[in-house]
């Protein structure tokens, strides 16, 4: 049996390893291991495409993981407050949200907003003639995203709540705080380690989407969407290099989000 | 959103944003979606107003994609469960605890790492310089990976396993020790004792692991698209052509219907033949 977990790991990351290993091949193709050398590294770094789909990239993941924290966080703090019937529906929709495949949502969303770029273009060039049309690129994209991030960030949000102490909030309004002074002192302390979390989840979920991005982008181009096509192409060490920084990065930030939540974990005990 | 006595504007302030986000991002997109499918196709490719079943009609056209998704979803969800069962028995049952945690940890952190850059990997292996170009070493020669369903199923397992392990991990560690005891002394052999106690007690994780990774493959798109190259291709394939290809926007919009009214049914039809005991169901959707 510790054969098998032994053979289990290792099938789990030789892929990985293979890719970190090849990207540092000195060699032209993205097969043969020639000596050690940084230069697809360089390359990458060098490649205008390569930068300016990570620089979108970044910018959509950052600015959906923002409005999806924000008002998924506000939802979450309001949910006990409303009518068990409006909650019901609430909930219902933030699991769909989730477990709809993420090609539908794509589709939908496409279809979505053509449908209503092409109900409103003609009225926006009617009344401002020379306003630019509204079309896809980083407004869908950030729309797409934040539905998705959005749900994941209730779920956790909701299940930290669940677990905080009621306690401390009723000692805060027994000692005359205010509503906002008791959020501000007592409730957002215990809560922020599940909203970080929710905001780094939710980055990285729009760093490594595909699948969403390929039907809203419009003709911005991610990173995930280069390298596809670029798989399309032909595997070269670039994408190794490529590849491997993204899976640096995103490891990295998982052990942030991981350290948060196991510190949100150990808190109840401790309060 | 009324209080008992007063509108508590409060909550409708701070609420309306996620309110409208699913109003104008997922549930206008899903209708828009269904009603396209009652619709015909304008001849630039667009939609036309009508009220026709003739999309569904039309769905046997895309029979192949189907039939894989059909076959390979519940096939490589199976390969999971088989894969993913002893490493969690091992992990929750032989492991100390002192390594259990960092252990566990390892099988989960693929999983949160670039999906697209891990199934690239498989690509570099499976492809014609790789594990091909090994065997032929050894003195196999022409033998092919890529771009075959062994190649999907090998993505879809690589893929999708820390997800199965997960949930049964969690019922093995909650199974009470002291049953496996009793049933030793009892004077049941190790293999009964597992055929009679663990499996049963696991099950619902069984269960809850099966249904995750069932519900993501049947919408899965990306390891075919590598993996399968155009050979083998799954639903979500089909829409992508339907959608950025071919631009057939109504029939497209049917196939998603169908993949997602199947979903339902057969996620449904699933958990009512493997929770009929109702202790199970509670634990399993935990």
């Amino acid at each position: 049996m510790r054969i098998y977990a032994v053979f289990v790991y290792l099938f789990l990351y030789a892929p990985l390893a293979v890719i970190a290993l090849f990207s540092f091949s000195a060699g032209r193709s993205a097969s043969d291991f020639h000596g050690f050398s940084l230069q697809w590294y360089a390359t990458a770094a060098g490649n205008r495409l390569v930068i300016e789909a990570l620089l979108n990239s970044l910018l959509v993941a950052f600015v959906s993981s923002a409005i999806a924290t924000l008002f998924g966080t506000a939802a979450a703090l309001m949910l006990p407050r409303v009518k068990p019937a409006f909650r019901m529906v609430f909930d219902a929709l933030t699991y769909v949200a989730i477990m709809v495949p993420g090609i539908v949502i794509g589709i939908s969303t496409l279809i979505a907003l053509a449908t209503t770029f092409n109900f409103l273009n003609p009225l926006i060039a009617g009344d401002a003639p020379g306003a630019p049309p509204l079309g896809f690129g980083f407004g869908s994209l950030i729309c797409a995203h934040s539905l998705f991030a959005m749900a994941l960030v209730i779920v956790i949000v909701k299940a930290r709540l669940s677990g905080m102490d009621r306690s401390l909030v009723e000692a805060s309004m027994d000692l005359y705080a205010d509503p906002w002074g008791t959020f501000r002192q007592v409730t957002l302390p215990q809560l922020m380690p599940a909203v970080i979390a929710g905001f780094l989840l939710s980055f990285t979920f729009s760093l490594d989407d595909y699948v969403i991005a390929s039907f809203v982008a419009g003709s911005r181009v991610t990173l995930p969407i280069y390298v596809f096509a670029s798989i399309r192409r032909g595997v070269t060490p670039e994408i190794n290099a490529i590849g491997t920084t993204v899976m640096v990065f995103s490891l990295a930030m998982l052990v942030v989000a991981q350290v948060l939540l196991r510190r949100q974990a150990r808190k109840p005990a401790a309060a | 959103m009324q209080g008992p006595r007063k509108w508590d504007w409060t909550a409708i302030l701070l609420m309306s944003p996620s309110v409208a986000i699913f109003l104008g991002l997922l549930v206008m997109p899903i209708l828009v979606v269904l009603v396209l499918s009652f619709g015909e196709r304008a001849e630039a490719g667009g939609y036309q107003a009508a009220f026709t079943f003739a999309q569904y009609a039309n769905l046997p056209a895309r029979w192949a994609a189907f039939r894989n998704t059909l076959t390979l979803a519940p096939l490589g969800t199976v390969l999971c469960l088989l894969a993913a069962y002893p490493l969690a028995y091992y992990l929750a049952v032989k492991v100390s605890s002192r390594n259990r945690l960092l252990l566990l940890i390892l099988v989960i952190v693929p999983f949160w790492t670039s999906f697209l850059i891990r199934t690239y990997a498989w690509i570099f292996i499976l492809g014609g310089k790789g594990l091909p170009a090994l065997l032929d070493m050894i003195g196999v020669p022409d033998v092919r990976f890529i771009n075959t369903p062994f190649a999907v199923l090998v993505g879809i397992v690589y893929g999708y396993l820390p997800l199965m392990v997960f949930p049964i991990f969690v019922s093995l560690e909650r199974l009470d020790k002291r049953l496996l005891e009793a049933s030793d002394d009892l004077g049941a052999s190790p293999a009964r004792t597992f055929w009679q106690i663990t499996l049963p007690l696991s099950a619902p994780g069984a269960v809850t692991g099966c249904m995750l990774v069932f519900i993501l493959l049947m919408g899965e798109y990306l390891i075919p698209a590598l993996l399968g190259g155009g050979k083998v291709f799954f639903i979500g394939n089909a829409l992508v052509d339907l959608f950025l290809q071919s631009r057939n926007w109504p029939f497209g919009s049917a196939v998603a219907v169908s993949l997602v009214v199947i979903m339902l049914v057969t996620v449904t039809l699933y958990l009512r033949v493997t929770l009929r005991n109702r202790g199970m169901r509670d634990q399993a959707l935990v």
